[in-house]
């Protein structure tokens, strides 16, 4: 039962990467592809702890949390860029 | 004394939530873990109260802890909504449409709150504050009603926010 | 036979952690305008990775003897989630991509385009 769970799993998220990596591609404004990029971040931190719990270990969590911090900040930065010409007035 | 008080801990609740934290980042406890943890939830605000001139007011906290509940249940219902919308409306059967929302709120932390919630819960998406911060642009999904969600809103969320904080 | 009851509760979050995470990504794809596109991903994404970080705190409840560090990512995203929505909106409200917005009542315009004297004397990316 575990395993089917983690296969279907891991098969959402792997498409739901793929979706998001298509509206990336496709655009067709600046916000869809900042957005895109969000949710990639986001979809990397469920792919990251899914692999910490199929393989039982906990090394996974930093690496997750600092997806979740560079994630958040790389998507103000681009927004910011966008909305003023510069990051750091 | 109520000076020196201030001097030592400038901020009562940033310490308490350095601390906290500081024991979930090391996920164990021991009376060593929480000993260093308490030891940087006092030294950091005190470093760094340079940068933090204003003493936010400290709001309610028993009735946040009851807003947060109401929050996430909604959390939750909106979620489920929000995924029939998108699994089985056509684009062109949703209503979306821009509601302006007067605000009664003045702290800048219950505005940004309010906020936060309303992109969280069903349907709706805080876009933009205006230029003199009194009123909120909000983006509906799926309404019959604009005026109706405006009015829900104030009533469920920004009632509350102003027991909190005003 | 905890054992079981803590194995079923893993699945079922993890189950639905990748509906929502899946639902997400399809509203992403799917809706046709750049600000019904932004209500999809922030909330469905979010709930989805909530899902499985619930899953993981079981997991750690039912094996290693607790963890509870999968807060703090939680609380992190859920405070995060907003703020990022609100920028890519100011995004697409600022480049024109999207329906006019109706003006706000007794003043004059919206945050993103009060722009003082200092924002118009040098060039936008654009």
């Amino acid at each position: 039962m575990m395993t089917l769970a983690f296969i279907v799993s891991f098969f959402c998220v792997s498409l739901a990467q793929v979706l998001a990596m298509v509206r990336l591609i496709k655009g067709p404004c600046v916000g869809d592809r900042i957005l895109a990029l969000d949710t990639m971040a986001v979809n990397a931190i469920a792919l990251l702890i899914l692999l910490g719990l199929a393989g039982g270990t906990q090394i996974y969590f930093e690496a997750a949390l600092i997806f979740a911090m560079l994630g958040f900040v790389s998507t103000v930065a681009y927004a910011r860029f966008v909305l003023r010409g510069d990051i750091i007035e | 004394m109520r000076t020196v008080f201030l001097r030592l801990l400038p901020h009562p609740i940033l310490s308490l939530l350095l601390t906290v934290v500081w024991l979930l980042l090391v996920n164990s406890f021991s009376l060593g873990t929480l000993v260093l943890a308490v030891i940087l939830g006092l030294v950091i605000p005190v470093l760094t109260a340079a940068y933090w001139p204003d003493r936010p007011r400290v709001p309610r906290l028993g009735r946040l802890a009851v807003y947060l509940v109401i929050v996430m249940w909604d959390i939750l219902v909106a979620n489920v909504t929000v995924a029939f919308i998108v699994l089985f409306r056509s684009n062109r059967a949703m209503r979306t449409h821009w509601v302006v929302i007067p605000l009664d709120l003045k702290t800048p932390e219950a505005i940004a709150i309010l906020a936060g919630t309303i992109t969280l819960t069903p349907g709706t998406v805080s876009a933009d504050l205006s230029a003199e911060g009194r009123c909120l642009l909000v983006h509906t999904l799926d309404t019959a009603d604009p005026d109706e969600e405006s009015k829900g809103i104030k009533n469920r969320y920004e009632r509350r926010l102003k027991e909190i904080f005003e | 036979m905890t054992m079981e009851i803590a194995d079923i509760a893993i699945a079922l979050a993890l189950l639905s952690g990748a509906f929502f995470t899946l639902v997400g990504s399809i509203g992403l794809l799917k809706l046709d305008t750049p600000m019904k596109r932004v209500h999809a991903p922030t909330k469905a994404g979010t709930l989805g990775v909530g899902s499985f970080l619930l899953a993981s705190m079981i997991d750690g409840f039912a094996y290693r003897g607790g963890s509870l560090h999968e807060l703090l990512i939680m609380a992190f995203l859920f405070v995060t989630a907003p703020i990022s929505a609100n920028f890519i909106s100011k995004v697409n409200m600022h480049r024109g991509d999207i329906d006019p917005t109706p003006p706000p009542p007794g003043e004059r315009t919206w945050a993103t385009f009060n722009t003082g004297p200092a924002d118009k004397a040098g060039d936008g990316p654009m």
